[in-house]
Order: structure tokens, then sequence, then C-alpha cells
């Protein structure tokens, strides 16, 4: 072909590689590895759980464990009934919302509606703080000092026994009810704030009719992180709440939840391997079983109650 | 600064002597300014020039502002709005207030409406349904939503939002209607018709807007009012102080010079 094009040159680029690309290769593989650790450990827990507590339903039938009103495995007669721990869970977790869901809701309305920017700097971390003490400084605050003191009204108590246990396991997720709701309540935009106190509402009907309602999605969140941590919660209750299965909804009695009993048996000296060892990991799935379904009852809550903004 | 507009509609606000402090900074520079009632009065100025101050002094929204202090007299119908027996929540049941920004609350239409009158004191769920509708036909809304009361209020369109807002403010009978900036989010149709709106609502409330748009103030407003540096320059009737300016700054702002 004849070239009659007339510029005869071309300016030449070059697209070569002059860098090593090596750590964009690299990199991500080790990021995944990272993620994929801890994914498999909830898998190999669950798969530990899952197996033992299978073996554990091998010798004791499935509905005297459910529905059993007499929990006894280490002493004869022996029993497996969890209704008496599970009552004993309950007791202690329904004492303890009752006193953080309107504390923590209540000081989570002050510090984001009320509180000056200059208190809720202060406040705030002061608050973040509580969440960080040992549970088991909790656990002898409630033996040493808030039994006591309940005592003082009800003398026939004894001194381990639910109501106290209950009430510090409130204390201690206060902070996150208030905490994250406070952090709901914050993320409020002003704009709507401003549009209710120009209609003429109080600083509490802005509170309580267009904040808490916009941010209710959170807040619950809040609540049900809160009652899931204090289900799982087991020092203070190993502590102050007693080591007695005892079917009842008397606060002022001795009870047992199932994390004080996992404790107790993991303690002590029972074979690996027999059923009574079993116990602790049919115990422990039960636990798991009431979390992850107040986890999705959480999420559906959130959805169905959310108003966007 | 007295003609027939003015003559005809009395004087419903009267501010004397107003400065006002954001902590050391001072934004509003001895303001002197009667509005009638019953008419539109526009606000107009560069940014931070504290025409959205004034306003907010008309309902008393710069209180919740920290470090917010005040000086003169604001008086409303006679009343002397700062004094110390005014309850604030009163006077904004009475001052009604629509912001730059449409902001419904994330309720349905209907609850939206509703929302003031329940706020003070109205139960009863027929006397609540005719509130409701007649507010939404006063925005000139109640033809787009009358099917749609439950759905949310974020649904609607932008500017079917902010008349949803003047709704909502007009639901507990104010006597003053303040508009800040309310159509400088939207487009120029949903602006067109909410200045038409306010053609119509003038009739029956006194209306202060804040507007950064010198043709809506033309076209809207009976008085016009110029604000540079938190000094009023120069407040006439509209037409007089687009086309005969007294003040060379009103002229320069007019005319395009600067802001």
């Amino acid at each position: 072909m004849e070239s009659n094009v007339a510029p005869s040159t071309t300016t030449k680029m070059n697209f070569k590689n002059s860098r090593s690309h090596l750590s964009d290769k690299i990199v991500p593989i080790i990021l995944f590895l990272c993620a994929a650790l801890s994914v498999l450990t909830t898998i190999g827990i669950v798969v530990t759980l899952l197996s033992e507590t299978i073996n554990f339903f091998k010798s004791v039938p499935f509905m005297d464990f459910l529905f059993g009103t007499k929990w006894s495995p280490l002493i004869e007669p022996k029993a497996f009934g969890i209704l008496p721990l599970l009552s004993g869970t309950l007791l202690v977790t329904v004492i303890a919302c009752i006193v953080a869901i309107p504390i923590g809701l209540a000081s989570a309305i002050y510090l984001s509606e009320y509180a000056p920017k200059r208190v809720r700097k202060i406040v705030k971390p002061i608050l973040e703080v509580l969440a960080g003490v040992p549970t088991i400084v909790y656990g002898y605050f409630a033996l040493t000092f808030v039994t006591p003191l309940l005592k003082s009204i009800f003398p026939s108590m004894g001194v381990f026994n639910a109501l106290s246990a209950g009430i510090v396991v409130g204390i201690m997720i206060i902070p996150m009810v208030s905490s994250l709701s406070e952090d709901a309540m914050s993320a409020v935009p002003k704009s709507l704030r401003h549009g209710a106190y120009a209609l003429g509402a109080t600083r509490f009907e802005v509170a309580l009719k267009i904040v808490v309602p916009a941010a209710f999605s959170g807040i619950v969140s809040s609540a049900v992180l809160a009652f899931s941590r204090a289900i799982g919660e087991t020092m203070i209750v190993a502590v102050a709440a007693g080591a007695t299965p005892n079917l009842t909804l008397n606060p002022l009695e001795s009870i047992q939840t199932m994390t004080a009993y996992i404790v107790q048996v993991s303690l002590g000296d029972t074979p690996h391997g027999s059923v009574e060892y079993g116990t602790i990991f049919a115990v422990g799935m039960t636990l798991f079983v009431i979390t992850f379904l107040l986890n999705i009852l959480a999420q559906y809550v959130a959805r169905r109650f959310r108003e966007e903004y | 600064m007295s003609t027939a507009t003015q003559a005809a509609n009395q004087t419903l606000i009267h501010i004397e002597q107003l400065n006002l402090y954001y902590g050391t900074y001072h934004a509003l520079k001895n303001v002197n300014l009667t509005i009638p009632e019953k008419a539109v009065t526009a606000f107009i100025g560069p940014s931070g020039c504290g025409k959205s101050t004034l306003l907010r002094t008309l309902n008393r929204m710069n209180d919740m502002i920290d470090g917010t202090r005040i000086e003169g007299l604001v008086s409303m119908g006679g009343t002397d709005i700062y004094s110390s027996d005014v309850d604030v929540e009163t006077l904004r049941k009475k001052v009604g207030m629509v912001f730059q920004q449409p902001n419904p609350f994330p309720k349905s239409i209907y609850d939206n409406i509703a929302y003031g009158p329940r706020l003070h004191g109205i139960k009863s769920k027929s006397q609540l349904d005719e509130i409701v509708e007649q507010s939404l036909k006063q925005a000139v809304l109640w033809d787009e939503v009358k099917d749609y009361l439950k759905r949310s209020a974020f649904s609607l369109s932008g500017g079917q939002q902010q008349r949803l807002c003047i709704a909502r403010a007009l639901a507990v009978n104010p006597d003053v209607l303040l508009m800040d900036e309310a159509t400088s989010a939207l487009d120029p149709i949903s602006t067109l018709k909410i200045e038409e709106l306010v053609q119509e609502l003038k009739n029956k409330y006194t209306i202060v807007m804040v507007t950064h748009n010198m043709q809506q103030a033309a076209r809207t407003s009976d008085q016009t009012v110029f604000f540079l540096n938190g000094e009023m320059v120069e407040f006439d009737q509209t037409e007089t102080l687009f086309s005969n300016p007294s003040d060379k700054r009103t002229e320069d702002y007019i005319t395009g010079r600067f802001g």
C-alpha cells in the first residue's frame, strides 16, 4: 500500500507497568484471611455446640429437657428439665431490663435533648467507662452492697437472690442502652426538631413525639442488645444470684441462671463425655438459640417501626 | 414610606432599636421596622446580612441558639414578645414558620398536619379530619393527596413536601406566617406554585418572607426590606424599592452589582 498520508512520524506512548503490583495481590489475600478467620471461628463454635448437644440428646429425651420442671443433673435422682434455669435467667434478665431500659432511655433523652453541649461532653464518656468495669466487680457490688440494702427492706430475703443480681445487671447495661439510644436520637436531623418547635411544641413534646419515634428503631435495637447482654451475663449472677435451680418467679429467692450453671459445671470435676458434661452444651445451645432469635426479632422490629428521615 | 397598601393595612409588627448578638458577633444593628398585617413583606440582601436572623426573632427561634443576646423592642399586636409573661410556645403557635428545606416529620401526611393541633389539645377525630382537609386545601395540596393521607410524607415530591409544611403551619391557625427562603430548594414550577399560594394566603395571614431571589421579592411582596451587614438599609413599597431605590447600596444590589 502506498503511504500517501502526510505525517510520517507518530508520537510514541508507553503503557508498561513500571511499579510492582505485588502488594495489590497479597494485601487482599491477607485481609480475606482475617475476615475468614472470624467467620470460621463462629462456624467452629456452632459445630462444637451442635455435635455435643446432639450427643446429649441421645441419652436425654428432648421433650424432658425442654419441659421438665426439675434440674438436677449432678445429684441423684437426676433430672434434666431446663425450665428452672430458664425461669432463673428470665427473672434476672427481666429485672435488669426493668431497671436499665427506663433509666437508660431517660438519660439518653436528657443527654440528647436537654444537656448543654459541655455536660454531654463530660457525661457521655463517663457513662461509657461504666461499661468497662469488670463484671466480677459488679458481682461483689451486688453481694456486699445491694443485697444488704435490700435485706433491710425484705428481711426474709436470702443472701443469694435474683433481685439483687437483676438490679446490678441492670445497672451494668444502662450505659449500653443510654449510649446507643443517644446515638440514635442525636442522628435525628435538627430540622425535624425545628419544625416541631415552630409549631409551639415544648422540649418534652419534641423529645417524646418527634425524636423518640424517629429514633425508635435504634432505641429498640439498643434495648434488645441490652437484653441479650443481660441473658448472657455470667459473673454477676454466679456471684450474687445463687446456685439453686429453682422454678420460681419470686425475685427474693435464690435461683440459678443458665450461665451460672455452665460456670458451676466447668469449674467442677465432671468427667468429659459424660451426660453431666453434655448438659453444659445443651444449656449453651439453648442460650445461643434464644439470643439468636432475639436478634432476628430486633431486626424485624427495627424494620417494622423505622421512620425514615 | 407610607403609601396606599400600607395605609390600608394596619401595622401588626413593630421593631424598634433592635440589636442582636451571637456571642460577640453583632448580627443585627439597630433595626427599626414596621410590618403591616395581611400583606407580604420580603427581606432581601446578600448571605449573612441578618435577614434570616431577624425573621427568627419574630417567633423566637433564636432563643435556641446558645449565646444569643437581644436588645430593643419587638412587639406584635401591641405585645412585647420578649417580655417575661409571654409564653414562647403560644407565640410560636401564632407565628408559624416554613423552612428552607422541606422538613416533614417521618409520619403520614395526615399525622404531619394533625401534629400541631394534637399538640395544642385537639383530640376529636372529626375535628382533626376537618382541620387536615382545610389546611391541605389552603395549601392547594388537597386534590393531589386526598386519597393518600395515610402515606408517608416522604412519598411526596420536594414541592409537595414544602406545601405540606405550609399546611402543617396553617393547621394551628396562626396569624403570621414566616417563610425562610422557602422556595430555594425547589424547582421553578414548584416555586411558582408556592408564590401563587402566598398571594392567596395573604388575604388571611401576615406573611414575612426571606428570599435570595430578587425577582421573587418583586413578584410576590407588597413591601420589601433590604439588609446589608446586619443593618436595615432601606424599606419601602416593593414597586418603589425596585424601580426607584433611594439608597445607592440598594440600587447596586438590585441591579446585580454585588451579592
